[in-house]
């Protein structure tokens, strides 16, 4: 009985980091499924967000302000990454590789700023400073529950997002990523729809890392390391359960957004089952594994119907 | 419309798989030319198609269109005056993307991308219009992804898309090979009606000496990257094919023999 009550509370704020983590896979979706590229800078960009966040809040920023400048700064890592890609011709992975470990160093140097010297770890308190989200009012039953909060946010979102992707630059990005031959075919500059989507999927990311920051209290210099698993994570989980009945694009962006959440409450239940915090990663990139193993393997060894050749009869 | 200007260009110079594609080639199309391509395989058909809509740049040489130097623009700036369907089905469309989205990309090619709707209301109702003349009955499908139609059905959509917003220059790669008989038919007719009615310049690599009789207005033979043989009007309506197949002997030596032109 004890083990279930103390799950039934964790539970809100598994549902609240879930749907910060939601924001976070939304940018991880617009590369990896959008753009079709793996982009890496998200580890050290998530950072970014909460560093530039926490110091200019810490440094009498108000809290709006501090979000729209980890956004802009997440943007400016999807930049560096766009560009070491397109115009240094440098292999997508590699370079968000490389702006990543960059970051690394950034994102010290941020926490340094107006907070006497290089700090790995920096805390903020909501007693001093007005947060918009924090790990401690997730039970309460107010209107600053971050989980409202976040709600918002989330909708708030995806339906910017929504509208973007359907408008003719939104489509040439959606081109680019479908077809690089096609897209220029049709006179769309592919590198410059690449930095686009790296710069917007990196502004999410930093702002989701803002939020992350404010809510449990502190930015860290480690608290992007794996985030573009969880992110993987949180957007196959959400295709695996709802693919194949979401089929609009804002719903698609939900069900990463719900994948999130799927992830942290199931990650809650395996700690409070016992496992170690310490294995935790471990588990994340067996999940992912897996997740990312399935569909290739049914395609390989499962497939029913005999694929069809050309298009005689109806073309 | 097209000028060619001794145009070079060598792949992977300096190296065991250095391979001379383009020779000093020189080509001139009229306003309204429509000009099939035939040559053997590796005589820079293809290259010479690639070289014009910039895909990469040439070595040397001077490419103009409509009187405007293209040379030194990239591909996606040469787009504003170039419509291309290519011979893979699957590079011509976004398999991913609706065919109405499809279209309305193709309808602003050259134009700049703003945050304006990606596809109007009317625009729709024209597609719609425009898809019902391909009697393909694609006009009930507009909002299927590209990728659930067929390589023929998709380089139908291809040809539209490619002469949505007309363009100055068309160019045909093979776009037919990757098609049964049958549907590589009707696909063809099909591009002889849009160059017809738009009055298009056009060049269309084809493998098919029958094809390269048949249409169009000019005919030009490639081989070791530059133009060996071009005729036009009676002359080239009185072509046979064993007369092409002779030019091709006389120029290859013999070497001819195992092309697969011989097959067509």
């Amino acid at each position: 009985m004890d083990f279930l009550t103390s799950l039934i509370n964790s539970m809100p704020g598994a549902v609240a980091q879930g749907l910060i983590w939601g924001i976070m896979a939304i940018g991880v979706y617009i590369t990896y499924r959008i753009l079709d590229v793996a982009d890496l800078t998200v580890d050290g960009s998530l950072g970014t967000g909460g560093a530039v966040c926490v110091v200019l809040v810490l440094n009498g920023a108000p809290v709006g302000v501090a979000l729209v400048a980890a956004t802009l700064a997440g943007m400016l890592a999807g930049l560096v990454t766009g560009l070491f890609h397109t115009a240094c011709g440098i292999p997508a992975i590699l370079a968000g590789i490389l702006t990543q470990l960059a970051l690394y160093s950034v994102n010290l140097r941020i926490m340094g700023t107006g907070t006497g010297g290089g700090k790995a770890n920096l805390p903020i308190s909501v007693d001093k400073y007005s947060l918009l989200v924090s790990a401690r009012y997730v039970r309460k039953l107010a209107l600053n529950n971050p989980i409202l909060v976040l709600v918002i946010f989330c909708a708030v979102l995806i339906g910017v997002l929504y509208w973007f992707f359907g408008t003719e630059l939104g489509c040439s990005l959606r081109a680019t990523g479908a077809n690089q031959h096609m897209a220029r075919a049709q006179g769309i500059n592919t590198n410059i729809t690449i930095v686009l989507g790296l710069m917007v999927s990196n502004g999410l990311v930093a702002l989701a890392g803002g939020l992350l920051a404010q809510y449990q209290g502190f930015s860290d210099i480690n608290m992007g390391r794996g985030a573009i698993v969880i992110g993987l994570a949180a957007v196959i989980i959400g295709e695996v359960i709802f693919g194949k009945i979401f089929r609009n694009f804002a719903l698609k962006l939900t069900a990463a957004v719900i994948g999130a959440i799927i992830y942290y409450i199931v990650m809650n239940f395996v700690l409070r089952m016992g496992l170690s915090t310490d294995d935790l990663k471990l588990l994340t990139a067996l999940v992912v594994a897996i997740f990312l193993t399935i569909p290739y393997w049914k395609g390989k060894y499962f497939t029913k119907t005999p694929v069809k050749k050309g298009g005689k009869d109806n073309a | 419309m097209l000028e060619i200007k001794n145009v070079y260009k060598t792949f992977n110079a300096g190296t065991v798989n250095e391979k001379v594609a383009l020779k000093g080639l020189d080509l001139t199309l009229e306003d309204g030319d429509f000009v099939t391509v035939i040559g053997g395989n590796g005589a820079g058909k293809s290259t010479m198609l690639n070289a014009v809509a910039g895909v990469w740049p040439v070595d040397m040489g001077k490419i103009v269109i409509d009187g405007q130097d293209v040379t030194r623009l990239s591909e996606h700036q040469r787009a504003k005056y170039i419509g291309r369907v290519f011979q893979d089905p699957m590079m011509g469309t976004a398999a991913t993307m609706q065919i109405d989205e499809n279209l309305a990309l193709a309808a602003r090619r050259g134009l700049a991308r703003t945050l304006k709707t990606g596809i109007t209301k009317k625009e729709h109702d024209e597609y719609y219009e425009l898809l019902k003349t391909l009697d393909l009955g694609l006009e009930n499908r507009m909002t299927s992804k590209v990728g659930l139609l067929s390589g023929g059905q998709r380089q139908a959509v291809t040809l539209l898309m490619a002469t949505l917003k007309k363009p100055k220059l068309l160019l045909l790669d093979e776009h037919t090979a990757a098609l049964d008989p049958k549907t590589a038919a009707k696909v063809l007719t099909l591009s002889e009606k849009i160059v017809e009615e738009n009055h298009l310049t056009t060049l269309m690599i084809t493998h098919n000496m029958k094809d390269a009789i048949k249409y169009g207005n000019r005919l030009i033979m490639m081989y070791e990257g530059h133009v060996i043989y071009d005729v036009k009007g009676e002359e080239k309506k009185n072509l046979q094919v064993s007369d092409l197949l002779q030019r091709f002997e006389q120029v290859s030596d013999g070497e001819f023999a195992n092309d697969r032109m011989l097959l067509s």
